[in-house]
């Protein structure tokens, strides 16, 4: 049997309402301070971190609300000493207060995901004088390349970007599903083997920033990062210039073949550059050991291993399974005895 | 020794398993040499065919199958034999028993052994990611370690788990004697150990265990190393057993009601694993299908997602997520029902909106089928289905919200017992707002695209499964506890359960939102330094949090071991398993009960929800309520 009890004759509701709106002000004001999102460095990143604001604005009052009336049930309505046999009064529902639940959030619900859909196409919108650049994932390493009018692309396992230049990026894989991400920029894209995936950002704020691999790809997934450089447009030009006089290239002009292949692979063999650095080659890779550092003083029988038979010997901090174990089946004999001749006279040098 | 063999039981089920491994080796003998494939026996084609035909070579040994066998020779067979059903003693558990009570503790009892096993992994990849670099384990063990863990709870505890805590309770609650297939029920639960024993073993393969996650995307999946078969086909037996247990679900909700229960009469948890059982119906075979095609891809060289060969990635991933999504709903739907028996019981207060309480069930049902490509939203695929997945996925967010809204309204002016399913269903609502937020923001494409694959993922995920579906099963096994085991638990240790839980498990989950935002991906073993603080303190935490469930596992232990005994209905609840000792008679009910209103009456003078005819079995605690004489619970009858 149920009995009114004193304490419910009481409308608690504006001892709800204050405190409601005391905490959510608390709470948003705490959700804005935290530093959530890593530095702005794209045009786009301003508008999905003011999409963010806006959406804790509307979640911490939904959240404050849920709370507060758990909480003020739990301090009002707890059974007292006494009470054991209570029962609280019957009621089955109110169809107005239903209406308005199911109407509010709904509403609410359209407004958030219209003002999504404006930001996504703002986010997404075309510019004018883009510039294309293909980004290759392949365990565990990113390749980008820059088309040249009439010419080669260069190839790079740099990622150089000029300063408020659109750029859009086409992101193939070679081998299983990678994800092409700049946090700083704060688009990303899986780079899905058998398609082209695309995305646009500008970058808008000079400096270096991580290049991360988003999706699981494998043992050395989380060493498949390397970094971006924004740069001003001249330092940018500066840098393809460089490139397309090849690094590869000896004094005389031409092209050594063996430092071609370390640096940006063949048609089969994954580029060594993607994941080692070697300074002659003007590659900086970081997924491996840095040549430089491990291979002076090794002899030929060594470096000849360490490509074919990668596992055999570990330095340490790296861990075995993530080198190519097929080079010597995706590198010809002659290349194979180039590569192991070119290191041992360049690394360390 | 002889007899051993020829009968039912755990020796034949060896032998039936070793039999499984021969027919492997001759099958593929026979084909192999038919083929001229050198060598002829292939070492790793036998074990992906002995992964098939040695689980069900153990369970015909087991005797999951006589019956029908005998059925289909023609033998003499007693429809209603009832041999195999009831425990009476701790062996009686390890045989395939058609009760439906014994098939229910068989049910909560493994699915807390994989917790406990994947709660273990969670730890070790926790001290992993104490700080960055590598400590403990290498990186094929730590990707292996994460997709274990995610395997084992998803499909091996938080899916079953809700299976068998519905198995016990949903035929008692709808008047029934047991389910409408009990044998298919027992073939189901059996199905379930070898599904979770394959994916442990699977850290044995050469190569180490699965390690493409608990999503195993192909490619990746393809070209793993032979551990990935284990998960490929563990999940197959899972799967099968969650389809089989669903389709005796419908058929016993439809079918097996007391008179005079209708629809809108039953029970919200009954109208929950109603919910659940047509998504599991409708949604898992497509997780089985993927995992075919993986599988094919694998052994056979079929070429489903292999672009060379004309295949299609992205196509395993909206194949998948057609499963795997509606499985979000399958992990808490009947969570949803528990917190709803729960809180109308311990506010002493009728569920409000209950029509709607059951229509919004509905509607999850059918928008759930309608969201998957928002775990899509970086995947590659068409840019424009992404607009109207963000819608659907944030109206999904309304029924949800009616739920939330009338539970909090359930609350309101009851009489609140605070006890530990009413504190876990407090500490769910408020959890599982939070998940839903979260949700909701992932809904919201250019976030997503910025927080996709971070630790918000991860956060998002842990929120709407523990503070979620965690919570809710803890609470369930809370209230059920006395009617399973017929013991009361610690209350004080229930509560210290609830509090070490609620504190440690946001200490670790809250801060993985922040650092995933700040560009923090998930699935590594390493991890840029700026991130070491924080993940040194989410370790701490989650140890912290280890350590919570053990308080859980020795309240379960040493109470059903020693604990008080329960009364029939100690928490004066009117739904029909209270009007049955604690644990029910062998087969529920002595006479089938009458249902005479709803089942959520409290408050109401003189209401009754199902009263039993002409039996010396106490009556419900309601149905004795008219003045005075409402302290007459079943506990001073008894």
């Amino acid at each position: 049997m149920r009995r009114e009890r004193a304490r419910d004759e009481k409308t608690p509701v504006l001892w709800m309402v204050v405190h409601g709106v005391i905490a959510s002000a608390v709470g948003i004001a705490f959700g804005l301070v935290i530093e959530w999102f890593p530095e702005q460095a794209s045009t786009q990143a301003g508008p999905i971190d003011h999409l963010y604001d806006v959406l804790i604005w509307t979640s911490v009052p939904v959240f404050v609300t849920v709370s507060i009336i758990v909480l003020f049930s739990v301090r009002n309505f707890k059974m007292r000493p006494g009470e054991e046999q209570l029962d609280g009064p019957p009621i089955h529902g109110n169809t107005r207060l239903e209406v308005i639940w199911t109407a509010i959030p709904a509403v609410v619900l359209v407004v958030l995901c219209s003002y999504s859909w404006v930001v996504l196409n703002d986010i997404e919108e075309a510019q004018a004088n883009e510039m294309r650049i293909n980004v290759v994932g392949q365990q565990f390493a990113w390749t980008f390349e820059y088309p040249q009018a009439g010419g080669k692309p260069i190839k790079s396992t740099q990622l150089y970007l000029p300063k408020d230049r659109p750029v859009r990026f086409y992101v193939k894989a070679l081998d299983v599903i990678h994800d092409f991400w700049v946090p700083a920029f704060r688009m990303k894209v899986d780079a899905v083997p058998g398609i082209e995936t695309k995305y646009r950002v500008t970058p808008n704020r000079l400096g270096n920033y991580p290049v991360v691999c988003a999706e699981l790809c494998g043992l050395g997934h989380s060493v498949m990062r390397t970094t971006t450089r924004v740069v001003t447009e001249p330092e940018f030009d500066k840098w393809i210039a460089e490139q397309k006089a090849p690094a590869a290239a000896t004094a005389d002009g031409e092209v050594d073949p063996t430092k071609q292949l370390f640096a940006e692979g063949t048609g089969a063999a994954t580029a060594c550059g993607s994941c080692h650095t070697l300074a002659d080659a003007g590659t900086q890779g970081q997924a491996g050991p840095d040549l430089d550092e491990t291979l002076p003083d090794k002899d030929a029988a060594y470096i000849e291993e360490s490509i074919t038979a990668p596992d055999a010997e570990i330095p340490a901090g790296f861990q075995d399974g993530i080198m190519p174990k097929n080079y010597r089946d995706t590198l010809s004999a002659e290349e194979l005895e180039a590569l192991v001749k070119y290191l041992g006279e360049v690394a360390g040098k | 020794m002889v007899a051993k063999l020829r009968g039912p039981g755990m020796t034949r089920a060896a032998l039936g398993t070793a039999l499984g491994i021969a027919i492997s080796y001759v099958i593929i003998f026979i084909m192999r040499s038919w083929y001229d494939l050198d060598p002829v026996i292939d070492g790793f084609a036998v074990l992906e065919l002995a992964l098939f035909l040695s689980p069900i070579g153990f369970l015909i040994g087991l005797g999951a199958f006589d019956y029908w066998f005998y059925w289909a020779a023609g033998k003499k067979t007693v429809a209603d034999d009832h041999s195999s059903h009831g425990a009476h003693s701790w062996r009686d558990y390890f045989k395939v028993n058609t009760d439906h009570k014994v098939i229910g503790i068989q049910y909560v009892v493994t699915s807390f052994f994989f917790f406990f096993v994947g709660g273990l992994f969670a730890m070790l990849m926790r001290a992993e990611l104490a700080q960055p670099g590598r400590q403990f384990v290498d990186t094929n063990t730590f990707n292996g370690l994460f997709s274990v863990h995610a395997s084992l709870l998803i499909f091996l505890f938080i899916i079953p788990i809700f299976a068998g805590l519905a198995n016990y309770v949903l035929p008692l609650m709808i008047g029934a004697p047991d389910m409408a297939f009990p044998r298919l029920n027992a073939l189901s639960f059996w199905m379930l150990p070898l599904g979770g024993i394959m994916m442990l073993m699977s850290f044995a393969a050469p190569g180490g265990s699965f390690a493409s996650g608990w999503t195993a995307y192909a490619p990746l999946s393809v070209v793993a190393p032979e551990g990935q078969v284990f998960f490929t086909i563990g999940v197959q037996f899972a799967g099968a057993s969650s389809i089989a247990t669903a389709l005796n679900f419908l058929a016993t909700i439809i079918t097996m009601r007391a008179p005079g229960m209708s629809f809108f009469r039953m029970p919200l948890l009954v109208w929950a694993n109603f919910s659940t059982s047509l998504l599991v119906v409708i949604a898992t075979p497509f997780v089985a299908v993927s995992q075919f095609m993986v599988f094919f891809d694998r052994s056979l060289g079929f070429n489903f997602f292999e672009p060379v060969g004309g295949g299609d990635v992205l196509m395993y991933q909206h194949i998948f997520w057609f499963y795997s999504h509606p499985a979000v709903y399958i992990m808490m739907l009947p969570g949803f029902g528990i917190i709803s028996e729960i809180l109308a019981v311990k506010s002493r207060k009728p569920i409000f909106g209950y029509r709607m309480m059951a229509f919004s069930l509905l509607a999850i049902v059918v928008l759930g089928f309608t969201v998957w490509a928002h775990h899509m939203f970086v995947s590659g695929m068409q840019d424009w289905i992404r607009v109207p997945m963000m819608i659907t996925t944030a109206i999904i967010a309304v029924p949800t919200g009616i739920k939330i809204f009338s539970w909090l309204a359930t609350l309101w002016r009851g009489v609140l017992h605070l006890d530990t399913p009413m504190l876990f269903a407090l500490g769910f609502i408020t959890m599982f707002t939070l998940g839903g937020i979260s949700g909701v923001l992932l809904a919201i494409i250019p976030v997503t695209i910025h927080v996709s694959d971070t630790y918000f993922i991860v956060a998002h995920i842990h929120y709407v499964l523990f503070g979620g579906s965690l919570f809710t099963i803890f609470a369930g096994v809370y209230y059920w506890f006395p009617k399973m085991t017929g013991r009361m638990y610690d209350e004080r240790l229930g509560k210290l359960h609830f509090w070490t839980t609620f504190v440690f498990f946001n200490a670790t989950f809250a801060p993985m939102h922040v650092i995933g935002v700040q560009g923090m991906p998930r699935r590594v073993a390493d991890y840029a330094e700026q991130w070491a603080g924080w993940n040194l303190a989410i370790s701490i935490m989650s140890f912290f949090l280890g350590l919570s469930a053990l308080l859980f596992a020795y309240n379960m232990i040493a109470s059903w071991r020693g604990g008080p005994r329960a009364v029939s209905n100690p928490w004066r609840a009117l739904t029909l398993e209270w009007l049955v000792t604690s644990p029910p008679p062998i087969f529920n009910f002595d006479a089938i009960p009458t249902v005479v209103g709803g089942p959520y009456e409290y408050g109401v003078p003189g209401a009754v929800h199902g009263v039993l005819k002409g039996a010396e079995i106490p009556q419900p605690a309601g149905a004795t309520a008219s003045g005075a004489g409402h302290g007459s619970s079943a506990r001073d009858k008894e």
